[in-house]
């Protein structure tokens, strides 16, 4: 047997005392605290009023991160005709939105939106996503098991996988050009925007521009800076002319964090290990004393039981006895009564 | 003796081997096609839809009905139901494999299978759901090969070590229902982090209770299940105290899973009324809430606790594969029929012929192992040299 009862034993408390101290540092289930992103983070405003929809976000993207050249050309726009989404080969995504008031079209760039508490980060069970503090969210290949539970948890269905490598697929996503921010670059698509539909800054900032555009123009925005606070808010964020659902953004997100659904059932994980061991010996214990009470009864019956047929008999003898005894005597009686009735004709004759 | 009759000069051409040859054939044709071409080429996954059957039908429904393991156990070695004992090593023998193959089954699924100790052992992400799920499946399959190790024990005639792991028996017991609990109830938590995907019937604050409530009762109904093909298949295999017990089983077993199916669909309505969702069970996806619920969970055990009243033994069977099905269903809703349920019909998944190949040839692989240790085993007779000792 390759494991011992101590090693094991071993493994259980540290899996036990494991769960237990990570609690310690990330749970707040029943607190108010809110995570604003890391201070002076960065991110991305995105203002779908100035979006043309030429393409050159995409082209630049896939050309910083070395992706795999597309079937169509970046300047061919018959591509906006079908709605997309992100995959392996692209990291962000232009759609076209046909407005439904016969007003002109609108145009979204679509990625990562880069959460402040990302789903994907918090679903990973090998810590291969995490939120830098540039405010990009990263993935390391290396640790990445394939699992894709990232991809059920993300509340904007951004990661994608590459599900033609047979041994080393990754997690493929926007991370913010990361790599470019570090070396104070501008990332790929910003960089190269035309009309300025994309808006590099600390986050803090963003928010006051976007707040200003909308005052400025109130008659051109909707009301609100998506990503200011769904999900728990996002670093990379929109403004839109409709309604944001209009422009494949879904409103009924809410705004607490992915971890939040989850920090439940994690938090009662050390509760349970904690209390079933007792409950499981208390219901082993109790059951366990009921068969012993249970035999110590069947014992005691049948002592009783013996007892009682003891007794019985004692008494059932002790009338045979008496009924001998005096039958003994009534014939003892009948015979003197014989001899002395006998002995009287006697003195008579 | 049963080991007597062991492997009889028959020919190896049998029915069963010959259908069991061909699955396990096409299985090992997939799996090469697996891991030269990639999930791409075998299934029907995609962006949108990165679970399909794998893990809505291998790794969800093969940890919930290998749940006969603890459930069986526990009811005998902690409840005290000694008239159970009999039924004990054919449960942790289907829970250890159940939980093998669960694990092989990943093995297809995850993208670097040898990387699959890496949240245990390299970089634990500790904020996830999976993580835990990880851990417990891990701890448990450990357990469950402890606790089913005396039967192979006794098979090799090592005494001592045997008799040492019977005594740990107890604690052993109780490790494998709590691991059971954590990890059968996070399978359900899993789903609590995309509220957005999972349909608002189905998505509930008490995923974790349900997942591990409807446990029990595909725990209880998979050993009835179960113990119906091996009286069919493996009777010569049984001694007289299995026998005797047998029917016992079926009908306490039943009373157990139909009165737990009877609290889970209490808790399924308490479910409804919290999160308000009474409208929609008159949408077309309520209708198919209300078939799951009704048709099988709430029939089956209707039909359980008939059985139990009238001591009729092909009703019990009949409930128990009932609720098997109805077990199956609960876990494919959540994890693919009732996930990403607003995405557009063109945008849905569906498994492909590759996928449903893999998980037949992997259900295929538990049985023919099933059968190997059976015939060769002490899993359905006391080994003679330990009748006396329980």
């Amino acid at each position: 047997m390759g494991v011992t009862r101590r090693k094991f034993l071993g493994w259980v408390g540290a899996a036990t005392v494991g769960t237990t101290s990570m609690m310690g540092t990330r749970a707040h289930a029943a607190s108010n605290k809110h995570f604003d992103g890391f201070p002076g983070s960065f991110g991305v405003l995105h203002d779908a009023t100035r979006c043309i929809g030429c393409r050159k976000c995409e082209e630049a993207c896939n050309r910083v991160n070395e992706l795999p050249s597309p079937d169509q050309p970046f300047d061919d726009l018959a591509v906006l005709d079908n709605p997309r989404r992100t995959n392996a080969a692209a990291f962000t995504i232009v759609n076209r939105f046909e407005s439904d008031d016969g007003g002109p079209a609108i145009y979204a760039k679509n990625q990562c939106n880069q959460c402040l508490e990302p789903a994907c980060a918090s679903a990973c069970f090998v810590r291969a996503l995490r939120k830098d503090k540039t405010g990009a969210v990263v993935y390391n290949a290396s640790l990445c098991v394939g699992c894709r539970y990232c991809m059920i948890a993300c509340p904007f269905n951004i990661p994608a996988y590459e599900y033609n490598e047979p041994l080393t697929p990754r997690i493929r996503k926007c991370h913010l050009c990361q790599f470019r921010i570090e070396k104070g670059l501008l990332p790929g698509c910003v960089e190269t925007c035309p009309t300025e539909a994309l808006t590099f800054g600390e986050r803090d900032r963003l928010l006051k521009i976007a707040g200003q555009r909308i005052n400025n123009f109130p008659g051109r925005y909707v009301d609100h800076i998506y990503g200011q606070h769904e999900m728990g808010g996002t670093s990379w964020m929109y403004l839109s002319p409709k309604p944001f659902t209009q422009i494949g953004l879904r409103e009924d997100l809410g705004v607490q964090p992915a971890a939040r659904f989850t920090s439940g059932p994690l938090s009662a994980v050390p509760i349970i290990v904690g209390l079933w061991p007792v409950l499981l010996t208390g219901i082993y214990a109790i059951s366990k004393r009921k068969e012993k009470i249970a035999q110590q009864e069947r014992i005691e019956a049948v002592a009783a039981t013996v007892a009682d047929a003891n007794e019985e008999m004692k008494v059932k003898l002790a009338e045979l006895k008496e009924k001998m005894t005096r039958e003994k005597e009534a014939a003892i009686n009948l015979e003197v009564k014989k001899a002395l009735k006998e002995a009287a004709e006697k003195e008579e004759v | 003796m049963p080991q007597e009759t062991n492997l009889p000069n028959k020919s190896v051409l049998t029915p069963f081997n010959i259908v069991a040859g061909i699955i396990i054939l096409a299985g090992l044709i997939v799996t090469v096609l697996r891991f030269t071409k990639g999930l791409g080429t075998v299934t029907n996954l995609d962006d949108n839809n990165p679970w399909g059957l794998w893990i809505g039908f291998d790794l969800l429904c093969g940890v919930a009905l290998a749940a006969g393991g603890y459930v069986t156990s526990a009811a005998c070695y902690i409840f005290g139901f000694k008239r159970f004992h009999s039924a004990v090593r054919p449960a942790i023998l289907t829970a250890f494999l159940g939980y093998a193959l669960v694990v092989l089954a990943l093995h297809y699924d995850v993208g670097r299978p040898w990387r699959l100790p890496y949240p245990i052992f390299v970089s634990p992400g500790t904020t996830s759901l999976l993580y835990e799920v990880g851990l417990c499946v891990f701890l448990y399959l450990t357990v469950l090969f402890i606790e089913y190790s005396p039967a192979a024990l006794e098979w090799l005639g090592m005494k001592k070590l045997r008799n040492l792991i019977v005594r740990m028996t107890l604690v052993l017991t109780i490790f494998g229902v709590v691991l059971s609990t954590l990890h059968q109830s996070s399978l359900g938590a899993l789903f609590m982090i995309a509220p957005s995907k999972l349909h608002p019937l189905w998505y509930s604050n008490y995923l974790p209770v349900y997942f591990f409530v409807s446990s029990i009762f595909a725990g209880l109904s998979m050993v009835i299940f179960e113990g119906t093909l091996a009286h069919r298949f493996l009777h010569d295999k049984m001694d007289a105290t299995h026998l005797k017990e047998s029917d016992g089983v079926v009908f306490g077993f039943s009373k157990a899973a139909s009165f737990v199916m009877m609290g889970y669909l209490s808790i399924k309505l308490i479910g409804i009324s919290v999160d308000n969702n009474w409208h929609l069970l008159f949408t077309g996806w309520g209708l198919w809430f209300l078939l799951e619920l009704i048709g099988f969970v709430a029939l089956p055990a209707f039909l359980y606790s008939l059985a139990v009243r009238e001591r009729n033994l092909r009703w019990a069977r009949w409930a128990a594969a009932w609720s098997v099905l109805g077990l199956v269903l609960n876990r494919l809703n959540i994890s693919v029929i009732a996930f990403n349920w607003h995405l557009p019909s063109a945008q849905r998944y569906f498994p492909s012929w590759m996928e449903i190949v893999t998980s037949i040839f992997i259900v295929t692989l538990g049985v023919v192992i099933y059968r190997f240790i059976t015939t060769r085993m002490p899993i359905f007779y006391d080994h003679p040299d330990y009748r006396h000792d329980i």
